[in-house]
């Protein structure tokens, strides 16, 4: 497997503020990324120092192994910034004739590339004639002329309504149905859930995570569990070395489990306590509950 | 170098503004000829601008030159924008991650700049050659020859004046404010001479100093041709004055405006890769 892009020790300040630190990590062909944090994490700034747009204050990164320059690399890489950027006054076709150009690529996949986001019959429409969905797809378009090594998309569902999320979600899932690596950056969990097998989780530019996505999710999950005697359960599962912390809800105790156990034996051992649950159920913690475990822990 | 002006081109030509300027400019550069039809006839007061001398080979390449030097602003406005609507479309961010570097950035920007110099230099040279054919007293090759640096400075004027609107382009990023700047930085010349002449230095030292400023030293190169003009001579013997004349392009003047354009170039190039976009 070939690397595509390897960033070491990562750091950019504005000023006083560093918005990313000491970041390092690896993508590698093939593979769909998630890059994950709240907003303000650095996902942008990171993405805008691989793709040449803000300059680092230290550390290295490299595309492609390190032998080209990066402004020759990112011909071949496809890539959307939050808002997509065209030239308001030219039409969806001239705009990406000039992609073209910049790219150095033949103009002939134009056609086959806005059929893909369902653009092709608006090609003779000015781009400041869009809607915020079509300017997306646009830009998606515009990304795939080269047929890039990656395709890189921050935030690419931002204030679309659902419809045109789930187009620009079809969208990626048939790109990277086809193979393509791609570089997801979002806030929005479900998103990265859907489409990507290797996650970064980042908080105020500080890596928290990076690996697979279900060996992220690979804990021994919990027990949601109501009761007539809540303090009895409470003090009962608190002795219990099974489990960590207990928190109690709106009359629903949460036990997060410290090492395996089925929900079948819990019952039975509660029942043997003289303990009679109305409610249990066990469950994993959803993408979105570990990233806001993760996200809180590194606060704490 | 023909791709980075491919580009430059399509991102120009499509828009309807930078069109509508570019055209009208080189008709302006063109409509100079029609000055040939200027002619009053009121009577006894005959009056032929054409008759007057100023299409007489080799006068005419300074009179030309200085002349349309004036419409050069067309094009200034062009560049400032051309500049500043990559900012505010914020597409010299979408450019750069396409995968044009900043050096070829600034470079299809600067080879822009060259090409309308380059036109606008051929387009006088041809228009002042058919005008002084038609209507110069003197046409022997040797005379038409003469005086051709007034085409050389034309060029080095409006590369020199392009690129300062170019890098105030970068350095403003909004072309109402870049625009201002440049006629702010207009009367700021003008007020720092009138300082120094006033508090410091004689009218000479003056001069000299103020050719070293980017516009005092573009408005060096090609010297008011109007003293110059055999009618404004003569009227200036019978009144008993000698007109000192010095309207011959220096060597200094043009090293002092090429100085310009290359600080201008690598100006505009250092700010772009300082910045964050």
């Amino acid at each position: 497997m070939s690397t595509i892009l390897t960033v070491n020790n990562l750091t950019k300040k504005f000023g006083y503020l560093t918005a990313v630190k000491d970041l390092s990590f690896t993508i590698e062909k093939g593979n769909v990324y998630g890059i994950l944090g709240p907003n303000g994490s650095g996902k942008s700034t990171t993405l805008g120092i691989v793709l040449n747009v803000v300059n680092k204050t230290s550390g290295e990164f490299a595309w492609f192994g390190g032998d080209t320059s990066t402004h020759e690399a990112l011909k071949k890489v496809g890539a959307i910034i939050e808002r997509p950027n065209f030239y308001p006054y030219m039409t969806a076709l001239q705009n990406l004739k000039l992609v073209c150009k910049i790219k150095d690529v033949s103009e002939e996949k134009i056609e086959e590339k806005l059929d893909i986001v369902g653009l092709l019959d608006r090609k003779n429409s000015k781009f400041r004639t869009f809607s915020l969905g079509m300017k997306q797809r646009l830009a998606i378009a515009s990304a795939l002329l080269n047929d890039p090594e990656i395709l890189i998309l921050d935030e690419p569902t931002n204030g679309l309504d659902p419809q045109g999320i789930h187009q620009i979600r079809e969208i990626i899932k048939t790109i990277a149905a086809k193979g393509t690596t791609i570089l997801l950056a979002s806030h929005l969990l479900d998103e990265v859930e859907k489409v990507c097998s290797h996650v970064v989780i980042l908080r105020k530019g500080e890596k928290l995570y990076s690996g697979r996505v279900d060996s992220l999710q690979a804990s021994f999950g919990f027990f949601e569990l109501k009761s007539d005697n809540l303090e009895k359960l409470k003090s009962y599962l608190s002795t219990n070395e099974n489990f960590g912390s207990i928190k109690q809800e709106n009359g629903l105790v949460t036990a997060i489990l410290t090492s395996e156990l089925d929900a079948q034996s819990l019952n039975k051992l509660l029942f043997e306590k003289g303990i009679i649950v109305s409610h249990l159920v066990k469950r994993k913690e959803s993408l979105e509950e570990q990233f806001l475990a993760l996200t809180k822990n590194a606060n704490a | 170098m023909i791709r980075l002006l491919q580009i430059e081109f399509i991102k120009l030509w499509n828009n309807r503004a930078s069109k509508v300027l570019i055209i009208s400019y080189f008709a302006l550069l063109t409509s100079i000829a029609l000055v040939a039809a200027i002619k009053f006839d009121i009577g006894p007061i005959k009056f032929h601008l054409a008759d007057q001398g100023i299409f007489n080979f080799p006068y005419i390449w300074h009179f030309n030159t200085f002349i349309t030097g004036f419409f050069k602003l067309f094009l200034a406005i062009v560049i400032v924008s051309m500049m500043s609507n990559e900012y505010s479309n914020k597409t010299i961010k979408q450019n750069l991650i396409d995968g044009l570097s900043k050096k070829e950035f600034i470079l299809s920007k600067f080879l822009t700049v060259i090409t309308f110099s380059l036109v606008s230099t051929l387009f006088v040279f041809i228009v002042s050659l058919i005008l002084g054919l038609f209507y110069s007293d003197f046409t022997e090759v040797s005379i038409i020859l003469s005086d051709l640096e007034f085409i050389l400075a034309f060029f080095i004027k409006l590369t020199g004046f392009f690129s300062f609107c170019l890098f105030l382009g970068v350095l403003v990023k909004r072309s109402a404010f870049a625009l201002g700047f440049l006629i702010l930085w207009q009367v700021f010349e003008g007020i720092f001479r009138g300082i120094i002449r006033w508090k410091f230095f004689d009218g000479e030292t003056t001069d000299t100093i103020m050719g070293f400023f980017p516009l005092q030293a573009m408005f060096n190169l090609i010297k008011e041709p109007f003293s110059r003009l055999g009618a404004v001579q003569s009227v200036a013997n019978q009144m008993g004055e000698k007109l000192a004349l010095d309207y011959y392009i220096h060597w200094y003047e043009i090293v002092i405006v090429m100085a310009w354009i290359a600080i201008f170039i690598y100006g505009s190039y250092a700010i772009l890769k300082k910045r964050d976009l």
